[in-house]
């Protein structure tokens, strides 16, 4: 593999993130518990929206072929999406909901920090951009997490259920292959064994407040960053997703 | 006749900003550069959030206010660093904020007082607001909502 080849991988991996959970927090919008959430759920989607016309952008710049971040984002089927499996998981009940962008900002917000040292300009000024805005979105999922978690018996069961279903989901993150290792030796990716532990600070902290219970179970589904293997939700969303595009090939406004 | 850079400033500087009208996108901070490159002028304009959807209508309302001052060739570039930060907005902006009802960023994280009564006694009703930049809070003295900018 070539570095530009692992380079274009490696920020597919970051806009298709950003991209998928984007449209997952978007279909709550109109549908959520109360308004004040529902604003929030949006505003969330905007900004995690904002920042895969970024990755892409740039994605498609490194590749070279003359694609657009829309062309990236509307244009591609399941098997070449490079998301983590986590963000492609269904809303369930709105606990279900703010577990999984607490998991995944607790990643999120450690991967970009390490990303703003990054020796690539162009990389290090995304996530510098995106760290400010996730940062604040780690601040809302995990304040919701401990408030629903150390609430009700209701949502504190809800909570640990959500907990228990997304948890495989999580080693996934941290598990390097051939485009992450290429990426750290560039000076650009993350060392992943270390940005864990930071990780796992994190949530443990949270879980703990939140009075619930991390899996002791190490096991971890894979196959979505590699695009070896998505889960059957992915295909379900990209119909919604790609409708227009797909419907009415080259439509413009 | 080429207008001087600090006419153009003066003119961007009347430029409301789509979303909250009373401050300019001068005042708000994202207008980061004017210069003449040849005979096209160039603005270097960086996005509050990175969804914004402000962000496409404000290009374009520079565009277009350059234009009906007779600049023919203008050219947008988006500039992403250093990010943004709400230390940018101007004392203007911030004052004008207030009066319309926003209350201006804090680096304490929150309102300092009610934009309606100067009421101190506050309450956040949620992290989010009606654009990515505000947040929704509540004077517990008049009893009234208003939205905070928040401080990035």
């Amino acid at each position: 593999m070539t570095d530009q080849t692992a380079l274009f991988e490696f920020l597919l991996r970051l806009g298709d993130n950003t991209l998928v959970l984007g449209h997952r927090v978007s279909e709550w919008c109109g549908h959520a518990p109360v308004l004040e959430e529902d604003i929030a759920l949006a505003n969330i989607a905007l900004d995690l929206i904002g920042q895969t016309q970024m990755w892409l952008g740039l994605a498609g710049e490194v590749e070279g072929a003359g694609r657009s971040a829309d062309d990236l984002a509307m244009l591609r089927d399941v098997w070449d999406f490079r998301n983590l499996l986590l963000v492609e998981q269904p809303n369930g009940d709105f606990g279900q909901t703010l577990m999984r962008q607490c998991l995944f900002d607790a990643f999120h917000v450690e991967l970009l920090t390490d990303l703003t040292h990054a020796s690539d300009d162009r990389i290090a000024a995304i996530a510098a951009k995106a760290l400010k805005e996730v940062t604040y979105h780690l601040d809302r999922s995990s304040e919701t997490v401990i408030g629903l978690g150390d609430g009700t018996e209701e949502s504190h069961r809800r909570m640990q259920t959500a907990l228990d279903l997304l948890w495989p989901y999580v080693g996934e993150m941290f598990t390097p292959d051939a485009v992450d290792e290429a990426m750290h030796t560039a000076g650009i990716g993350p060392d992943l064994t270390a940005l864990r532990s930071r990780f796992d600070t994190r949530i443990d902290a949270i879980l703990a407040e939140a009075t619930l219970t991390k899996p002791d179970s190490a096991f971890a589904q894979s196959g979505g960053k590699t695009g070896f293997r998505h889960t059957e939700h992915l295909g379900h969303m990209l119909t919604q997703m790609q409708w227009l595009q797909r419907a009415y090939p080259g439509a413009t406004w | 006749m080429t207008p001087d850079l600090p006419t153009i400033w003066d003119w961007l500087d009347q430029v409301p900003d789509p979303e909250i009208p009373v401050i300019s996108v001068v005042d708000l901070g994202i207008v980061r550069d004017v210069a003449w490159q040849g005979d096209t002028l160039e603005v270097a304009v960086t996005p509050t959030y990175s969804g914004c959807p402000a962000t496409s209508v404000i290009a374009m309302d520079i565009e277009t206010a350059l234009y009906d001052r007779g600049i023919r060739n203008v050219r947008i570039k988006t500039q992403i660093a250093p990010p943004w930060t709400t230390d940018w907005l101007s004392d203007k902006g911030r004052a004008k904020l207030a009066d319309y009802g926003i209350a201006p960023p804090s680096p304490a994280g929150g309102p300092d007082t009610c934009p309606r009564c100067g009421g101190t006694h506050l309450t956040r009703i949620s992290q989010f607001g009606s654009t990515p930049c505000k947040a929704h809070w509540r004077c517990d003295d008049c009893l009234e909502p208003f939205d905070y900018f928040k401080c990035i």
